[in-house]
């Protein structure tokens, strides 16, 4: 299976969905009145945590797919996507350090739920690897990988939801405003943002299935070439098989 | 069903016959409180900060016993045994979570004994034990569900001990906070204020959640 032609439109279309949001969120949008400048970075941080989140949610249907069917090829959408989103998740958190110092001077938030939230959703995805790579069967360590990726999916909401009631401050400022409240300058590159970070990850994750699959196929090549065999080094990511 | 209990049965016989889990959780708990009143410095604690070492004191007593509930069937081969048995897998995790939620409960009739004597001030009376009692109902549904899920995914890597409080911790994180807030006002200083019906909530939707999910997917778990 290639991925070449989708990839390069996918990678195009990223590119320039970004580069139109951030070019009106920098001369087009106005300036917040309350943060100024370090508003800016909102186009960037609150995409990247909507993509990322929605990275792991689709993570756990790929994996319900997976130990539904028994297809190892779910196994490898869910793994590239949780990979794909704990990546996205770093960026998140470092934007969001960034911006929090900017907006109340401090590096992290306790009273801001959203970032809380995150923090713990990101903790509980980084054990992700380290349990695949401890389960050293290949079949039984992507059963086990999506029976915990679908726990972590339905562990997202709740958890939310669990952080924000225990919060009992209302928070000010223009973080916790859905899209329906924003100015309308501020709407169109956030929108905007959303689209090109959701592109970015559809491309990486098209880059890193090819990857894979290409990688699997030098492997079978090589094989059938008679060379020697490179040793496959240990990894989390699962086996693929080239048809 | 009679599965369950059979196995049930067969646990808490172990746990009779060879005492382990219980008496080592019960003892990790009162030394937790010993180490809570040095590294905080307070002869008696109240309120919030009393409902956190409690809720953490439980957390952590409970994470020694996940890392231990399939230690007895990996090792003498329990689960070969099981598997090859003509019954529902599914039966094994019930029974399962139905241990540890007894375990949880011997280990809390130690426990809150041994909290109220070496923590708690003079003021608290037997009134705090109602709403206590309800709430770590459902805390320890909580934990039992999620214990008996993540115990039987980490059992089965090779770095088990690792894995299973890294990925126990941030799960019952909701768990933690409906907890702790909820028993933060019944211990608070001049007698129980009622509960929070949303921690309650919390709490009973936390359990539904995920015992609904490890339901379905303890299957997966057991087989080979």
């Amino acid at each position: 299976m290639t991925y070449g032609n989708r990839l390069r439109v996918t990678s195009f279309a990223a590119a320039l969905v970004l580069l139109v949001a951030f070019g009106l969120a920098f001369f087009a949008a106005d300036i917040e009145a309350d943060q100024g400048f370090s508003q800016k970075i909102f186009y960037v941080h609150v995409p990247m945590a909507i993509v990322a989140l929605c990275g792991f949610v689709y993570g756990a249907i790929m994996a319900v797919q997976h130990l539904r069917t028994g297809d190892s090829r779910y196994d490898l959408r869910s793994y590239v996507a949780i990979h794909l989103a704990v990546v996205l998740g770093v960026g998140t958190l470092l934007t969001g350090a960034i911006w929090a110092k900017a907006a109340w001077g401090v590096w992290f938030e306790w009273r801001e739920p959203t970032l809380v939230s995150f923090l713990i959703v990101f903790l509980l995805y980084c054990t992700y690897q380290p349990l695949r790579f401890s389960i050293e069967d290949p079949e039984k360590q992507s059963r086990y990988a999506s029976v915990f990726a679908i726990t972590a999916g339905a562990f997202v909401p709740l958890n939310f939801l669990a952080v924000r009631l225990a919060d009992p401050y209302i928070h000010p400022r223009v973080l916790n405003q859905g899209g329906s409240d924003l100015p309308d300058s501020f709407r169109l590159p956030f929108y905007l943002g959303i689209l090109g970070m959701a592109l970015l990850f559809a491309a990486l994750y098209q880059y890193e299935l090819s990857h894979k699959h290409a990688r699997a196929q030098v492997r079978q090549l090589r094989r059938k070439l008679g060379g020697e065999d490179e040793a496959p080094g240990r990894s989390a990511a699962p086996q693929v098989h080239s048809s | 069903m009679r599965t369950v209990g059979a196995l049930l049965r067969k646990e808490l016989l172990l746990e009779r016959k060879v005492p382990q889990l219980v008496p080592a959780m019960s003892l990790f708990s009162v030394t937790t409180f010993v180490v809570f009143h040095f590294a905080l410095g307070q002869r008696t604690v109240d309120g919030e900060l009393a409902a956190g070492i409690l809720v953490v004191t439980l957390l952590f007593a409970t994470i020694l016993g996940i890392n231990r509930l399939y230690v007895a069937d990996r090792e003498e081969g329990g689960f070969d045994a099981f598997l090859l048995a003509p019954v529902d897998r599914t039966a094994l995790g019930i029974a399962k979570a139905l241990t540890l939620f007894s375990f949880l409960v011997l280990l809390e009739v130690v426990m809150l004994p041994a909290f109220a004597i070496l923590l708690l001030g003079p003021g608290m009376g037997f009134d705090v034990l109602g709403p206590l009692v309800l709430v770590l109902l459902l805390v320890n549904v909580g934990l039992s569900v999620i214990g008996t899920l993540v115990g039987a995914l980490a059992i089965q890597t090779r770095a088990r001990d690792l894995i299973g409080p890294l990925v126990a911790l941030p799960l019952l994180v909701p768990v933690v906070i409906g907890a702790a807030r909820a028993l933060a006002p019944v211990l608070a200083v001049g007698g129980p204020a009622p509960l929070e019906a949303r921690w309650l909530g919390v709490l009973g939707l936390y359990d539904l959640v995920f015992g609904l999910l490890a339901y379905a997917l303890f299957d997966f778990l057991v087989e080979d």
